[in-house]
C-alpha cells in the first residue's frame, strides 16, 4: 500500500490564523462498507467533512483471471469473463469472443448476432438498473432500489428461459450463441419492452427529477472532457462530460449499424456539463436506446442457425494476436489476445471499463464532503469483479 | 378561554379514579402511584417500539413494491419481538480501546430524554403524568438531552465513523431546536400558558378551534415543525447521523444487541413524543373536533381522548415515515442551508404574524370565522 502524497497532519487555515487548531484524519472507507459497491476500498484524507484527499486501493477480489484463462482452451475461458463484470455478463462473453472470431477470422451467423444484441442489449438495461438503483441507495433514497430490482428480476425472468442462469450466463459463445431462443420469447421479451417503457417514465418522476436529488448530485463531481480523455475514462462516464464516443456507433461492431439509435451525451441540463446528474442521466436515457435497439433486433430476426459450424469443433486459431473493444454497460471493454497456435491462448489482456474509470476518483473528488464522495463514486459505476478481475 | 383547570397529574388522577387509596398516608401512596406511572409509561414506549417498527417496516416494504415481514404472526407482526429476542441473546460486545463507561452509559441517557417527553404529554383530560405549568418549555428541554447521549456514544466508541456520525447529531440537533422553538412559541401566544393541558383545553370545541387553523401563520408554523421534527429525531431526508451510505451506521456503528436496541427504541419513542406534541401543540390534543364527542365524561370519555391523542399522532409518525422512503437524504451544508435560511426566517415572520394577529383580530380563525 501506498503512502498518501502530502504528510498526515497539515495546520489548515484556520489553524494558520490562530482560530482553532484542527488535524487532518485518515479514514479508511471500506473494503467494508455500504457505499463501496462491492469490496472497493477508498483511504480518504480528511479536514473535518472536508475530503481533502482519496485513494482507490483495488485487489480484494483478485481471481487471476488472465493467468487462468492461459492454461484453459479458447471456449473454456467463457465462463471467467462472466464473473469480472457480473452485472453485465453478456456483455463480457460478447467481448472475449469476437476478440477469438476475429483471431479465427470466421464469419458468425446473422441470426446468432442478433440474439446477441437483444441479449446484450437486455442485459445492459439491467446493469444500468443496478447502477441508478444503487446510485439512489447512495444518495440516501431507499425506495428507488426495490424498483429497479423489480424490473431487473423480470429480465432476468428471460434469461433464465434463455439460458438457465440468471447471473453469470455463460451464453454467448466463440461462434455464436449457446443456445438458440426458446418458443415464443421474442414475444415476452417485447412484451417487456412494453412493460417497461413507462416504468423509465416512473423513474424519472422518483428519482431523477427529485429536488433534493438533484441538489445532491448536480455540481458535484464535474469530469472535464481533457481530464476524461487523459485518464482513459470510457463509457457512460465520459459521455456524461458530453463526448459522444459510443463502440456501438463507430467503429461499431457486430450488427448495431442496422439498428436506429442514439448516443444520449450529458448536456449539464442541472448544473456543470460532467457532473454527476449528467453521468446519471446518461444511463437513464440509454436504457430508452437500448429497448429501442430491442425492438428492432427482434422484428429483424432472421432465421438460421445459432452457431457456426466451424465453432462446433474445437477451436484452435492461427498464430497471431488480435484485439477487440466492444461497448460494455461501464464502457470499453477491450480483449487482447495473443494465440501460438494451439488451442489454449498464449495470453489475455483485458482492458476493464471500471478499471479505468476508477482511477478518476481522486481527481474529480477533491474538496468535496463525504457525502460527495459516496455519490461519486456511485456516478462511476464500478464493477469491483473487473477492476480487481 | 374558560377558567384554567386546577394542576393534575398522574397522582390526582388516580387518587380521582379509586378514592380509596385516600385513606392511605401519602408517603406511601405518592411514590406508588408514581411508579405506577412511569411503569405504564415505559410499558407504552416499548409496546410502541414494537408496534412502530413493525409499521415502519411495513409501510417501507408497501412503499417498494414488497411485502415486508409476513413470517412470524399473521403478516409479520410478531416480527419485531422475534427481533428483540435476537437481539438481547447477543454477545455484549464493548469495542477494546473504547470508553466503557461512557460507552455503557450512552443509550442509556439517549434512552432517558426521549423518554421523559412522555412526562408532559397529556393523553386525556385526566391522563397525564404531570402537569407541569413549564410544559412546553420542558419538552424542549428535555428534547435535547438525547443528543448528549449520542455525543458520548460516538465519543466512546473510538470509531471514526461514530464520531462523525455524533459530531453531525451534535450540530444537527442544536441547529433544529431554534426553527423547532420557534414553531412552538405562537402555541403559547395562543393558548396563554405553557402547560400542555391547557395547550389542549385552549383548543376545545369544534376542530376549527385548533390552532393549525387559528390564523394564517399556523399551518406555515406546522409545516415548519415537522421538518424540524423529523431533523430532531434524526430521520431521512436529515437522517444524517446515522447515514448508512456514508458512515456505515453512524453514531452508533459499533453498538449490537441490547445496547443497539435501547438506541432503537430510543429513535421510536423521541419520534413518537415530536407527533404527540404536534398533535397537542395544534390538532388539539386529545379533543376529536366534535363537541358531543369530547363531552362524554367517565372512564369512555378519557379512553376516547386516549384514542384521540394516539391516532393523531400515528398520523405524524406515518408522514414521518413516508417521507423516509421517499426522499434522498441531504447534504451537511444543505441542512444548515435548511434550517438558518429557509426555517429560521419563515418561523420568525410566522410568530410576528401571529402575535399582530392576536392583538388585532383576537377572535378571528384563519377563515374569518368567530372563535
Amino acid at each position: 500500500m501506498t503512502e498518501l502524497e502530502t504528510p498526515l497532519l497539515r495546520d489548515t487555515a484556520a489553524a494558520e490564523s490562530g482560530d482553532v487548531k484542527t488535524e487532518e484524519m485518515i479514514l479508511n472507507m471500506g473494503p467494508q462498507h455500504p457505499s463501496t459497491h462491492g469490496v472497493l476500498r477508498v483511504v480518504v484524507r480528511t479536514d473535518g467533512e472536508i475530503v481533502l484527499d482519496c485513494e482507490p486501493h483495488l485487489g480484494f477480489l483478485h481471481r487471476c483471471f488472465e493467468k487462468i484463462a492461459e492454461s484453459v482452451n479458447y471456449t473454456q475461458v467463457t465462463p471467467y469473463t462472466d464473473r469480472m463484470d457480473y452485472l453485465m455478463s453478456m456483455g463480457n462473453n460478447l467481448g472475449y469472443c469476437v476478440a477469438v472470431e476475429k483471431l479465427v477470422g470466421e464469419p458468425v451467423p446473422d441470426r446468432a448476432w442478433h440474439i446477441r444484441t437483444i441479449v446484450v442489449e437486455l442485459d445492459r438495461i439491467a446493469s444500468h438498473l443496478i447502477a441508478i438503483g444503487t446510485y439512489g441507495l447512495d444518495a440516501g433514497a431507499l425506495t428507488p432500489f426495490f424498483y429497479a430490482l423489480r424490473d431487473r428480476e423480470k429480465i432476468l425472468r428471460i434469461f433464465e428461459e434463455i439460458c438457465g442462469q440468471r447471473l453469470n450466463y455463460n451464453y454467448v459463445r466463440i461462434g455464436g450463441v449457446a443456445y438458440d431462443l426458446p418458443e415464443g420469447v421474442e414475444s415476452r421479451i417485447l412484451e417487456f419492452c412494453d412493460y417497461f417503457e413507462p416504468k423509465v417514465d416512473e423513474w424519472d418522476r422518483l428519482l431523477t427529477y427529485n429536488g433534493i436529488f438533484i441538489k445532491r448530485v448536480a455540481n458535484v463531481g464535474v469530469l472535464p472532457v481533457p481530464l476524461a480523455i487523459d485518464w482513459g475514462v470510457t463509457g457512460p462516464c465520459l459521455r456524461g462530460s458530453g463526448v459522444k464516443r459510443d463502440l456501438r456507433k463507430k467503429p461499431g461492431y457486430g450488427i448495431y449499424d442496422k439498428f436506429d439509435f442514439d448516443v444520449p451525451v450529458g448536456r449539464g441540463e442541472m448544473g456543470t456539463v460532467g457532473d454527476c446528474w449528467d453521468r446519471y442521466i446518461v444511463r437513464v436515457r440509454e436504457i430508452r436506446e437500448s429497448l429501442k435497439i430491442i425492438r428492432q433486433a427482434v422484428k429483424s430476426l432472421p432465421a438460421g442457425d445459432h452457431l457456426a459450424a466451424w465453432a462446433k469443433r474445437r477451436i484452435r486459431p492461427p498464430k497471431g494476436d488480435a484485439y477487440t473493444k466492444i461497448e460494455n454497460a461501464r464502457g470499453e471493454l477491450g480483449f487482447y489476445i495473443v494465440s501460438d497456435g494451439t488451442d489454449k491462448p498464449f495470453r489475455v489482456k483485458t482492458r476493464g471499463p471500471s478499471f479505468c474509470n476508477i482511477a478518476i476518483l481522486p481527481e474529480i473528488s477533491r474538496g468535496c464532503m463525504i457525502a460527495d464522495l459516496i455519490v461519486i463514486i456511485g456516478s462511476i459505476d464500478i464493477v469491483v469483479g473487473e477492476t480487481d478481475r | 378561554m374558560s377558567e384554567p383547570p386546577a394542576q393534575v397529574d398522574i397522582v390526582t388522577s388516580l387518587t380521582g379514579a379509586f378514592p380509596a387509596l385516600e385513606a392511605l398516608p401519602t408517603a406511601i401512596v405518592y411514590p406508588a402511584l408514581m411508579l405506577v406511572g412511569a411503569v405504564i409509561a415505559t410499558l407504552f414506549v416499548s409496546l410502541f417500539g414494537l408496534f412502530a417498527i413493525w409499521l415502519e417496516r411495513k409501510v417501507m416494504a408497501h412503499i417498494q413494491c414488497r411485502l415486508g415481514p409476513m413470517e412470524v404472526g399473521r403478516h409479520g407482526w410478531l416480527q419485531t419481538l422475534a427481533d428483540g429476542l435476537k437481539l438481547l441473546a447477543k454477545e455484549d460486545l464493548i469495542p477494546k480501546d473504547a470508553d466503557k463507561a461512557l460507552f455503557i452509559l450512552a443509550p442509556i441517557i439517549s434512552f432517558t430524554g426521549a423518554f421523559m417527553l412522555y412526562v408532559v404529554i397529556p393523553f386525556g383530560r385526566d391522563v397525564i403524568a404531570a402537569d407541569l405549568n413549564v410544559g412546553l418549555l420542558y419538552l424542549a428541554a428535555v428534547g435535547s438531552v438525547e443528543v448528549v447521549g449520542i455525543i458520548m456514544s460516538g465519543w466512546s466508541s473510538n470509531s471514526k465513523w461514530s464520531l462523525f456520525g455524533s459530531m453531525r447529531a451534535a450540530a444537527q440537533v442544536v441547529s433544529y431546536e431554534l426553527p423547532l422553538g420557534l414553531s412552538l412559541l405562537p402555541v403559547i401566544l395562543l393558548a396563554g400558558s405553557l402547560s400542555t393541558r391547557d395547550i389542549c383545553e385552549a383548543q376545545a370545541g369544534w376542530f376549527w378551534n385548533w390552532f393549525l387553523f387559528a390564523n394564517p401563520f399556523m399551518p406555515i408554523l406546522v409545516v415548519i415543525y415537522v421538518i424540524s421534527s423529523i431533523a430532531e429525531v434524526k430521520r431521512a431526508p436529515f437522517d444524517l447521523p446515522e447515514a448508512e451510505s456514508e458512515l456505515v451506521s453512524g453514531f452508533h456503528t459499533e453498538y449490537s444487541g441490547m445496547r443497539f436496541s435501547i438506541f432503537f427504541l430510543a429513535e421510536y419513542a423521541a419520534l413518537f413524543g415530536v407527533s404527540a406534541i404536534a398533535s397537542l401543540a395544534f390538532l388539539g390534543g386529545y379533543h376529536t373536533g366534535i363537541p358531543a364527542i369530547d363531552g362524554i365524561g367517565g372512564f369512555l370519555g378519557g379512553l376516547v381522548g386516549v384514542a384521540t391523542m394516539i391516532v393523531k399522532s400515528l398520523c405524524f409518525v406515518f408522514l414521518q415515515m413516508w417521507l423516509r422512503f421517499t426522499l434522498p437524504r441531504i447534504r451537511l451544508d444543505q441542512m444548515f442551508h435548511v434550517c438558518y435560511k429557509v426555517l429560521l426566517p419563515f418561523a420568525f415572520v410566522a410568530l410576528v404574524g401571529v402575535a399582530v394577529w392576536q392583538s388585532v383580530l383576537p377572535d378571528r380563525s384563519l377563515w374569518f370565522l368567530p372563535r
